[in-house]
């Protein structure tokens, strides 16, 4: 699928070509190569091994979890693990980084091509992409310089400092903000789904280095910006058009792109030069003399293998066989604890379709109304089962329903117990449905008149009267029968 | 020298648990020795109650039935090995009054066997020399002098220079060294000591500074062939904090010693024939080689092809390491920060060249600019190749033989600041002793005898991986025929 997205320029339209660097934290309990904690939002400097704060002779040794998350993650991108790779240094001056380099890989990376699909339009299962992915490596985290806590010295909190990041580098494949957003999310799910990354840009976990050049359509590449950290969807879209924008105007206006790092401003939505390629560090990168290559056995692989989950798109197209509408089986599979929630309740014994419509109109609009995600619900999947199968074999009505669900997210309560104990089943007894209807009519005469007169609106007026006057526990398709047999 | 203070590791050991002597009696003894010798400058920490502390425990333990292997000895640490709570600074103004809160695997290694420290021992800067010329704390003078009548000061060669006069001026039974390309060994034969580098991954490097990390290895260095192999058990074993240690077993070292060479072949590279060599030093390896005949080893001429290219490798390798192993010297966490500036560029730069020795300098902008893009191909990864080839050459040549014999310095000691000012004359001592650094082979140097100025001449053995046993055995079929009982004139 080609996107349309275009910049309209002076002299005609341009086409964006957009890349992404995504700096994903592994989750694991050690960074990567000491022994030291990784919780986020501990006191500073308290999460800081003699490895991490570089202290003289002290050794890095890697850390299997993290090299096992990232291997997993390469599986589940369909790429190619590298059965041999190797640590390099980057090597650059700066307060936060206390080795003086950064161990990562550039020579020879733990995972190479694989690929994302992206759905560019979410209801419609045509719309798909494919994104290529270059590489994954890991690498180290640097440390955080704090500014703020003395008048004319900066701080340096190490608990970062030594966290295992992969760095998945995909190819220029996205055309639009649209479809870098749409990458990325799909990209935070898949992670998510693995338990690699915890996908959490607000904290940090997750962040893009967005390469940015425009083009005539179908035209030559043009010269790329690298936006660096940037810590939201939103703003890695809000930079890709603000820098295709700028860019455009510059090339028009007889200027040219620089290749240069760049860095986002969210208060002011610019983009502003960090350093030019003039400027740029010479990394002098270096095989690690304290690392032994990684070589992974086929053992190591396999358990990766079968550690792997359900994937998204592999849950998406499973509920779509099961009957639930492509645009409920996306919104199902888009986070994973919701998937996981979903796939509860389907164990619990409700039927797929309704469940699905059930959760996406009636839960997820509690929750909403709730302040409460998936993961906090009041109510849980089995509960939900219940509330379902009471529907699905005729106890509760639609709005009965309705009822029971507030109930239960009031008291918790199990929505068998709320029927019993507040008689809210649904009546189907015809006697006592008829009787009622009886009163009814007999007692608005004048409007049964109009209604045989012609008024046939009036009819809904009667089967609201008579639902009323059942307290809303009247089957309704029992009062509409009956009705309709008395007044014609 | 005391009565004591002239025994070897072996004999003190076997005096300790006879009774013949107490280990504070051997503390004490050495701990004097070391004061009388402030004048070789070997040590620049010296840590006379953690000495006695040891011997109190020695001796504690002997009555107590429950002796370690090392129980009773005093040794002196180089100080590139971090000290738990004593100045550890690498032989640098950048680490000056640095004190660890831990203690490297190897020390530790040593002290859960029961050894003392007497003190922490002078070494060129960041281990970087080959005269201990350019440690921040001033050069070790070697306690040896030439029987000219002039008395010039002489380097103990380097970089473990104070191991090594320690040793041979009895200010210590035993020590640590540090090896990268010669830094063991060269020292060793310039004292008329025993020093062996052992298979790199052998000896844990956690807690020592690094210089080098892919050829750094840490070894003893005694009087005797015997003392070495005591020491190397303590020291080696796997540590899980090195991903380059070697997790095997620690063999039986001393147990295993025997000079019978019955059914060894030992192979004498013709490439080690090298212009502008003395005659002496080709003397004494002749005779070399006749000992080892003596001891019933068959000798083979072999080749190693790529040996001319092992020293500028090694000073493209070893200086591109050491660059980035020494960027965490930064004045930011630790160790001397220079004040006064603007910038944190400003600040690197001040602290840096402050603390910084000539000699570090140099290798450090030697290592970055073989790392520089444009330059990176041309000379660090051509310089892995040659390393490799190199490894080559002796993976063949150990198809024909067991053992390597060559000279293990191009000349014997030389004097203070003879060659300071040609660093390519310095850096020749190392020509011998480099190539089994690149290919992480054990190797030894032991004393072969005096030159006609009466100063120490050392043979060198390099052996197969992991084969210290056949080195060491090689090393005591020597030591038993050259008779090496020459000590240095006590004039400190």
């Amino acid at each position: 699928m080609v996107s349309d997205y275009r910049i309209k320029g002076a002299t005609g339209d341009w086409e964006v070509v957009v890349g992404l660097e995504v700096h994903a934290q592994v989750v694991s309990d050690a960074k990567l190569f000491s022994g030291a904690a990784t919780a986020f939002g501990a006191e500073p400097n308290t999460q800081v091994s003699l490895v991490d704060a570089a202290m003289p002779g002290m050794l890095p040794v890697p850390n299997c979890e993290c090299i096992r998350q990232a291997v997993r993650t390469g599986m589940a991108l369909d790429a190619v693990i590298n059965r041999w790779s190797r640590f390099d240094r980057k090597n650059y001056f700066y307060a936060d980084l206390p080795q003086g380099y950064q161990i990562s890989q550039l020579y020879h990376p733990l995972v190479g091509p694989g690929e994302v699909e992206i759905l560019l339009d979410e209801k419609d299962e045509n719309s798909v992409k494919q994104i290529g992915i270059e590489r994954i490596h890991v690498e180290q985290d640097a440390g955080k310089l704090m500014h703020d806590q003395h008048p004319t010295m900066s701080y340096v909190d190490l608990n970062r400092s030594g966290v295992a990041l992969m760095e998945i580098v995909s190819r220029p494949d996205m055309s639009s903000p649209a479809e870098a957003g749409a990458y990325l999310r799909k990209l935070r799910a898949i992670l998510r789904y693995v338990g690699s990354c915890d996908g959490n840009m607000e904290e940090g976990s997750m962040r893009a280095d967005v390469n940015v050049s425009v083009r005539r359509p179908g035209g030559e590449l043009g010269t790329r910006t690298e936006t660096k950290n940037v810590n939201s969807v939103r703003f890695v879209m809000a930079v890709i058009e603000h820098e295709a924008r700028r860019q455009v105007d510059l090339i028009e206006e007889g200027g040219e792109v620089a290749q240069e790092t760049r860095l986002y401003d969210p208060d002011k939505n610019v983009t502003r030069t960090l350093r030019s390629k003039e400027d740029a560090h010479d990394y002098r990168y270096f095989p690690d003399p304290d690392l032994l290559p990684l070589e992974l056995d086929e053992a190591f692989i396999e358990e990766c293998r079968a550690s792997l989950p359900e994937l998204p798109d592999d849950k998406r197209k499973r509920f779509e066989g099961l009957g639930i509408t492509p645009y409920n089986a996306s919104v199902l599979t888009a986070e994973v604890e919701t998937a996981r929630w979903f796939d509860a309740l389907l164990d619990a014994g409700a039927e797929a379709r309704q469940a699905a419509n059930w959760v996406v109109a009636e839960l997820f609009g509690a929750l909403n109304r709730l302040g409460k995600t998936i993961v906090d619900a009041p109510v849980s999947p089995q509960q939900a089962a219940e509330l379902l199968g009471l529907v699905a074999d005729g106890t509760l009505s639609g709005s009965l329903a309705k009822q029971v669900f507030e109930i239960m997210l009031d008291t918790g309560d199990d929505a068998g117990k709320i029927v019993d104990e507040r008689g809210l089943k649904q009546t189907s007894d015809t006697g006592e449905i008829d009787a009622k209807i009886d009163e009814i009519l007999a007692a608005n005469a004048d409007k049964v008149e109009q209604y045989k007169a012609g008024k046939e609106a009036l009819f809904g007026f009667f089967v609201g009267q008579t639902m009323k006057a059942m307290a809303g526990k009247a089957n309704p398709q029992m009062v509409n029968e009956r009705l309709r047999a008395k007044l014609n | 020298m005391s009565e004591l203070t002239s025994k070897t590791i072996a004999e003190l050991r076997e005096g300790f648990r006879a009774g013949d002597h107490s280990a504070r009696e051997i503390a004490e003894a050495f701990n004097a020795a070391v004061v009388a010798g402030r004048s070789l400058n070997a040590y620049t920490v010296e840590t006379p109650e953690l000495a006695l502390a040891a011997a109190d425990a020695a001796d504690a333990a002997r009555a107590a039935g429950e002796l370690k292997p090392l129980s009773g000895i005093p040794l002196g640490i180089k100080d590139l090995f971090a000290t738990e709570g004593t100045d550890s600074t690498a032989g640098s103004n950048i680490l000056k009054g640095f004190k660890p809160t831990y203690e490297s695997r190897v020390s530790a290694n040593l002290k859960a066997a029961g050894a003392g420290m007497l003190g922490k021992l002078n070494m060129d800067e960041f281990a970087m020399g080959s005269s201990n010329e350019t440690s921040a704390y001033g050069p070790v003078i070697s306690p040896w002098r030439r029987n000219d009548g002039w008395n010039a000061a002489l380097t103990p060669g380097g970089s473990s220079g104070g191991s090594a006069a320690a040793v041979a001026a009895g200010l210590a039974p035993g020590v640590t060294g540090t090896d990268t390309g010669g830094s063991i060994r060269q020292p060793a034969a310039f004292t008329g000591i025993s020093g062996i580098k052992p298979t790199y991954g052998r000896c844990s490097r956690w807690g020592i500074v690094s210089f080098a990390s892919s050829l750094d290895q840490a070894g003893p260095m005694a009087r005797t062939v015997l003392d070495c192999a005591i020491m190397l058990e303590a020291m080696a074993g796997f540590d899980p904090r090195d991903a380059t240690s070697l997790n095997l077993p620690v063999p039986q070292w001393e147990a295993g010693l025997s000079s019978d060479l019955r059914g060894k072949k030992v192979g004498i590279p013709k490439e080690y024939r090298i212009d502008g060599v003395p005659a002496e030093i080709n003397a004494i390896w002749d005779q070399g080689i006749e000992w080892l005949k003596d001891a019933g080893a068959e000798v083979v001429e072999i080749s190693l092809p790529h040996t001319k290219y092992a020293l500028p490798t090694y000073y493209i390798i070893a200086p591109a390491e050491a660059s980035s192993n020494l960027a965490r010297y930064d004045g930011v966490r630790y160790g001397l920060r220079e004040t006064g500036v603007k910038t944190l560029d400003d600040m690197y730069a001040a602290t840096r060249s402050a603390g910084f020795g000539a000699e570090v300098k140099r290798r450090v902008m030697i290592g970055t600019y073989v790392l520089s893009a444009g330059y990176y191909d041309a000379y660090f990864t051509k310089a892995q190749k040659v390393r490799t080839l190199i490894k080559r050459d002796f993976a063949q040549a150990f198809a024909g033989c067991d053992l390597i014999l060559t000279p293990t310095a191009p000349s014997a000691a030389f004097g203070l600041q003879e060659k300071t000012a040609d660093p390519i004359a310095m850096y020749l001592n190392d020509v011998f002793a480099v190539p089994a650094s690149l290919a992480g082979l054990p190797a030894m140097s032991v004393p072969g005898g005096l030159d006609s100025q009466g100063l120490p001449l050392g043979l060198h053995l390099i052996g197969r991986e992991l084969d210290e046993q056949g080195v060491l055995n090689a090393g005591l079929a020597i030591e038993e025929r050259a008779g090496f009982t020459a000590r240095p004139e006590k004039w400190w």
